[in-house]
């Protein structure tokens, strides 16, 4: 049975999500623990998040063909 | 998201104060953010709101091999497809919008510059948007899905089993769309960043920049400070400071005329964020010290057989860098574009089911929103790739002098050497 591309599409976005979600989750922990730490927690939390949406993307792009 | 709210809170703040008065600013900021789906629209619509079409026109509209040539109806699904893509590649002409019941395209050719036996420079109008064959020197082309085809007189193109043509391809240096929009770029980040020097050069460094000096100057500095000189470290980040100040502003303007609906899209062409990505890793590889190559070959402070599995994850570490750095640019602007585009294709899609006015005003609303976090995006993309580039960068020129057996220790990040290690998985 072949599954279309659709589905393995929402399964990369479900993931990305879930990622996405945690990292956003722990760098609220994180500032709200930390206020003052709160620039450098958001610059990591970007950097983290880009590569996460890399990965996503690629799979994303690879998946389509 | 914070820091970029922060920083451009402060920005407007800023330009709110100085240049524009306060209540002109929130007029025009409005109205740009309104007009821009609408503005859209009328584009799009042009193409696609008509469901019956001539056959003629019919013949163009072929998408991946599939010929509709007999065809006189093409399903809308498939012309919004093509639609699409055609926006998503590049072209030898500069199209606004065309009609498809008049054949008419409202916009201006290029030039085509082909070397096959010599040099041959023509107007892309000789191809009448690959309607025409174009006659260069007793040579014949013809234009066939963006690319450009040697023929015989008819204009023939042969197909291979998975429907691409066979015909021979002279080598193309065509200013296509994409060129000639890097061109523009070029010219006005040029024109912009000169008069900002010169401003500076003539009242001095501490001196108050005027006109829209002002809100280059904060953007400047903000790369410098909160790019530059954490990721490189401040013996070293000087030399890396155009470098970086030039990929950034050339990505951020090009993603903001993105999202003008003049049909531009050169950083969502994977050849330019290809040329980008090269530019970063010919960069790191040639500035790396010592301690980087020794990281990459022989990582210090592991038992040997370790070091030979590591050595060549990390040679495939310094390849995968870069390669994620195009992906990303490449893939979340096309995937923006597309959305976009995919958004106002609901107006003819849904045009039944949801009545006109819905349609509309459904698209409408979902584009306005997604053209808002685009313009987050835009920023986010050049900031994100100016800011992996100077952490690869500084991976490569930092000197590190902690002690290497806990380089390592991924657990505790207490220092800026541990986010840059290059296990992390970087794709």
């Amino acid at each position: 049975m072949e599954i279309p591309n659709l589905v393995g599409a929402g399964l990369i976005v479900i993931g990305a999500g879930v990622g996405l979600g945690k990292i956003g989750g722990s760098a609220m922990d994180a500032i709200a623990r930390q206020p003052e730490a709160a620039g450098k927690i958001q610059t990591a939390m970007i950097i983290i998040g880009a590569l996460l949406e890399g990965l996503a993307f690629g799979a994303l792009i690879l998946g389509k063909n | 998201m914070y820091l970029c709210a922060k920083f451009q809170d402060c920005k407007i703040k800023k330009v709110n104060k100085m240049v524009f008065n306060k209540q002109f600013l929130k007029n025009s900021l409005t109205a740009l953010i309104v007009a821009v789906p609408l503005i859209t629209f009328a584009n799009a619509s042009q193409d696609t709101v008509h469901s019956s079409i001539t056959s003629r026109n019919a013949a163009k509209l072929e998408t991946h091999g599939k010929h509709h040539e007999t065809a006189g109806q093409v399903s809308q699904a498939d012309k919004i497809n093509d639609h699409i893509s055609h926006h998503l590649q590049d072209a030898h002409d500069f199209d606004f919008y065309s009609d498809e019941q008049t054949g008419e395209h409202h916009g201006f050719p290029l030039p085509v510059i082909l070397f096959d036996n010599g040099l041959k420079v023509f107007s892309s109008a000789k191809f009448n948007h690959g309607e025409n064959v174009a006659e260069v020197d007793g040579n014949y082309y013809k234009l066939y899905h963006g690319r450009i085809y040697k023929t015989d007189v008819a204009g023939t193109l042969t197909f291979d089993d998975h429907h691409h043509p066979s015909n021979a391809e002279p080598l193309d240096f065509s200013i296509t769309k994409n060129v000639l929009s890097l061109l523009f770029t070029a010219l006005l980040i040029f024109l912009l960043f000169t008069s900002l020097a010169k401003g500076f050069k003539k009242k001095g460094p501490n001196a108050l920049p005027t006109g829209f000096n002002r809100v280059l100057e904060p953007l400047v500095l903000y790369v410098r400070d909160e790019i530059a000189r954490p990721n490189i470290g401040e013996a070293k980040y000087k030399k890396f400071m155009p470098y970086l100040l030039t990929v950034f502003f050339l990505i951020w303007v090009l993603n903001l005329l993105g999202l003008t609906p003049l049909g531009i899209n050169v950083t969502g062409n994977i050849a330019v964020t290809v040329c980008l990505a090269l530019f970063t890793f010919v960069i790191t590889q040639f500035s790396a010290n010592k301690e980087y190559w020794g990281h990459i070959f022989w990582m210090p402070g592991v038992p040997v057989p370790m070091k030979i599995v590591l050595a060549p994850i990390e040679i495939l570490g310094m390849f995968t860098k870069p390669f994620s750095l195009l992906i990303r640019l490449f893939a979340n602007i096309t995937a923006g574009h597309t959305v976009v585009m995919g958004l106002i294709a609901i107006i003819f899609v849904a045009k039944e089911q949801l009545t006109v006015g819905g349609s509309i005003g459904t698209s409408l609303l979902l584009t306005l929103f997604i053209s808002v976090i685009e313009l987050l995006v835009a920023f986010l993309q050049a900031f994100i790739f100016t800011m992996l580039s100077s952490l690869f960068i500084g991976m490569a020129v930092q000197e590190h002098e902690h002690d290497h057996d806990h380089s390592h220790d991924h657990a505790h990040g207490h220092d800026k050497h541990h986010a840059e290690d290059p296990e992390i998985p970087v794709i």
